[in-house]
């Protein structure tokens, strides 16, 4: 059980439904939810990569940059919802389309 | 260039041109309106003149002769050369042209006083100076040709001066255009000549007609060309209606040009080209000269304008001179030319004179519709101008041919051959009859010219003791031209009235002809010789009946001479109108040309116009529109456009993907990398 393939299989299935979270979507932060699948997805290669692959605690310091990282994202993306809320009342992507055309 | 006589006929020539160029550009603006520039550089070529006449006198050979020439147009084969030709006949009719020109300067300057178009005036006498002295000094034809059309110009612009008058609008038209009729059978001569010997060049040409490169019909065609010139210029019948109309013009004008120097170019011409005139052509000329002299005379009788008279009278003479050069004795045609251009002149400045002072006693009495120009409204000047009578009196003695002056000798010459040619032609004996019933003709129309104006008493007595005797400027020219009307200056060294023996006759000796053929010089001379003496008694008394007959109609009034008109009939209304001439040709040649043009007009406005050149844009229109159609619908619309559609069309395609979605674009990512992938595993 405690094999590389695995966890790779459970980031890879972590990532897809990011990826489907954010192309599907039209909430805002159902889309932000689904980069965060995606960023724990690459966290969990990481971290898999860092024990099987003998690269020692190089990925376990990735993965601490990338929470780090993760949380800033979220705290801007967040602030750019609340935004997009007060601007539009809605926080349907799709509507926030005034620069388009 | 490098010969003295040369050098100064290139000064001759050039000096008048400089003058009209500075006059027509700044006259306006000189002191004086600028005639002291024309007037000093027309002295100075009369200077120049006199200094190469007393030269020719000095050297007396009567084959003096210089000639220089230079290339004008050089085109391979093809060139022309022009160039001067110094001799005694250009010497003596330079002296001519630059002595009245002179004259017409200086009296211009009273007779023109306060004109609008004063400085103008000038420049065109300088103009028709340096043209007329072109085509003395020319050594070939072309050139000759060239300054004769110049000279039609100046006489155009000059009889036109006062062009707000349509009459004299209308005479300079008339002018210019009788003159062209003339000129294009000038034109025609030297194209046949230049044909035939390849040269414009007299020197050439009378060599390539002795040696028989150009001969018979074509020769006499040739020669009957150029005399067409002659004829237009020197107003020869029928070509004579444009003179009388050119009187129009400022009388001094009316003295240089027509009466003295350009209608002399006519007679020029002819002597110049004489020896290669066949039989033929002669024949014609003489017929031409001699119904012009006879024709004129009988015209002048009757007219009542004073420069009317004179300009029939001018007529008559040149049929004179051109009678003498058909009939050989050129010389004495030229002789005739030098003392016509002297007494001739005179009598037109006197008419200028009599004109003058007539215009300021109608204008002190507010008179403005006598004709001051109408010799029935004179009468009695004798007192009141002395000095324009006397000068006047003597040229009317010279032009009616009275022994101790000039004409007498000339006309002499010219009668005498006449008479010779018509002993040795017996059927030709109309020519001295034209010529010897001209010359009574003129003595009577002459006096009764001087008789009406000067003599009896004043028709308009209101008048009279306005007439003054003209400014100095004006009596000037009248006192030397009236003095050179004198016998003496045309025979010196040798003193005999009755004989044309002189420099003159000793300098311009005539040449042979050289068609083949012709008479020699010699023949015509001893003919001529031989027939002096009886040419000269008739002459002489023909000119007195002429003279009697005047006097005893219009001083002891023994006939009226209003009888003698009634008596006349038809004659006398013939003569008064010109035998209708002017009329005659407007019915048979004008209105017909007018109404030819009229019809060709329609012809091409109403019918070629209309239906051809317009069926062409018609045509043009209809296929304009068919390939205006084919452009839009088919160039424009599938090429042009179809590129632009797609453009579009893809644009439109490859839109679509780009949604603005970024959904969109993330599948398009993750589908991309899955294809990648798949591809990859291959």
């Amino acid at each position: 059980m405690d094999q590389l393939s695995n966890y790779l299989l459970i980031a890879a299935v972590l990532f897809s439904l990011g990826v489907f979270a954010v192309m599907t979507r039209r909430n805002g932060i159902a889309v932000l939810m689904g980069v965060e699948l995606m960023l724990n997805a690459a966290n969990i290669n990481f971290v898999a990569f860092s024990r099987f692959g003998g690269m020692n605690l190089d990925g376990h310091i990735f993965s601490l940059f990338v929470i780090v990282l993760a949380a800033a994202e979220a705290a801007v993306a967040l602030a750019i919802v609340i935004n997009i809320y007060n601007n539009l009342n809605t926080i349907n992507i799709d509507d926030a389309s005034e620069l388009k055309n | 260039m490098d010969n003295l006589f040369i050098r100064y006929s290139v000064l001759i020539l050039f000096l008048p041109l400089l003058a009209f160029i500075i006059q027509i550009f700044v006259g306006k603006r000189l002191p004086r309106q600028g005639d002291w520039v024309s007037i000093s550089a027309i002295v100075s070529t009369l200077i120049l003149s006199i200094i190469m006449f007393v030269k020719m006198l000095i050297e007396y050979n009567p084959d003096f002769h210089h000639e220089s020439s230079f290339t004008w147009l050089d085109m391979g084969d093809f060139n022309i050369k022009l160039g001067f030709l110094v001799d005694n006949i250009t010497i003596v009719m330079l002296l001519v042209v630059s002595l009245i020109s002179t004259c017409t300067h200086i009296f211009s300057t009273q007779y023109l006083k306060g004109d609008i178009r004063y400085s103008r005036y000038f420049a065109y006498l300088g103009l028709f100076t340096f043209s007329m002295n072109g085509i003395v000094l020319a050594n070939n034809l072309m050139s000759m040709y060239m300054f004769w059309e110049l000279v039609g110009v100046s006489s155009y612009l000059l009889i036109g001066h006062w062009f707000e008058k349509d009459s004299a609008a209308d005479a300079s038209k008339k002018a210019f255009l009788t003159n062209r009729v003339g000129d294009i059978g000038f034109f025609i001569g030297i194209m046949l000549i230049y044909t035939a010997i390849g040269s414009f060049a007299f020197s050439d040409i009378f060599e390539g007609v002795s040696t028989g490169m150009i001969k018979g019909t074509t020769l006499t065609i040739a020669g009957v060309g150029l005399f067409l010139g002659a004829m237009g210029k020197s107003s020869q019948f029928p070509l004579h209606i444009w003179l009388p109309d050119a009187m129009e013009g400022p009388t001094p004008v009316s003295a240089l040009m027509h009466a003295a120097t350009m209608v002399a170019a006519g007679v020029y011409l002819s002597v110049r080209v004489f020896p290669l005139l066949t039989p033929d052509a002669l024949l014609v000329v003489a017929y031409v000269g001699g119904i012009t002299a006879i024709f004129a005379a009988t015209i002048a009788i009757t007219q009542n304008d004073i420069k009317k008279v004179l300009a029939y009278s001018t007529v008559s003479q040149l049929g004179y001179m051109i009678l003498a050069v058909g009939t050989g004795v050129y010389t004495a045609a030229f002789f005739h030319l030098l003392t016509h251009a002297m007494f001739k002149a005179n009598l037109f400045y006197g008419s200028g004179s009599v004109i003058h002072s007539m215009h300021h006693a109608l204008h002190e009495k507010h008179d403005h519709e006598t004709d001051p120009q109408d010799m029935r409204n004179m009468g009695g000047f004798r007192k009141k101008m002395p000095i324009t009578h006397f000068s006047m009196l003597l040229s009317t003695f010279a032009i009616a041919g009275v022994p101790l002056f000039s004409g007498f000798l000339s006309k002499d010459a010219i009668l005498a051959g006449t008479l010779s040619f018509a002993q040795h032609n017996p059927q030709h004996i109309l020519l001295p009859i034209f010529g010897f019933s001209a010359a009574a003709i003129t003595a009577f129309y002459m006096f009764r010219m001087i008789f009406l104006t000067f003599y009896g008493e004043a028709k308009k007595p209101e008048i009279i003791n306005d007439i003054h005797e003209s400014p100095k400027e004006m009596t000037g020219p009248l006192v030397l031209l009236g003095g050179l009307s004198l016998f003496i200056w045309y025979t010196l060294p040798y003193f005999n009235p009755m004989s044309t023996h002189g420099w003159f006759t000793d300098l311009v000796v005539p040449r042979n002809a050289v068609v083949p053929g012709n008479l020699t010089a010699k023949e015509i001379e001893d003919g001529a010789h031989h027939a002096h003496y009886l040419a000269m008694y008739i002459s002489i008394a023909v000119a007195f009946s002429g003279i009697a007959l005047a006097y005893l109609m219009y001083i002891k009034k023994v006939f009226v001479p209003k009888n003698w008109a009634k008596k006349a009939g038809f004659l006398y209304y013939w003569s008064l109108n010109k035998y209708y001439f002017d009329q005659n040709y407007n019915r048979f040649l004008y209105q017909p040309t007018l109404r030819l043009a009229r019809k060709v007009a329609w012809v091409d406005w109403d019918l070629y116009d209309k239906y051809f050149i317009n069926s062409f844009g018609h045509l043009t229109n209809i296929a304009s529109k068919i390939t205006g159609k084919l452009d839009y619908h088919g160039i424009d619309q599938v090429f042009v456009d179809g590129n632009g559609k797609i453009v579009n069309l893809f644009g439109k395609i490859i839109k679509t993907i780009q949604t603005g979605r970024l959904q969109n674009y993330i599948l398009y990512v993750t589908a991309g990398v899955i294809i990648l992938m798949i591809l990859q595993s291959f």
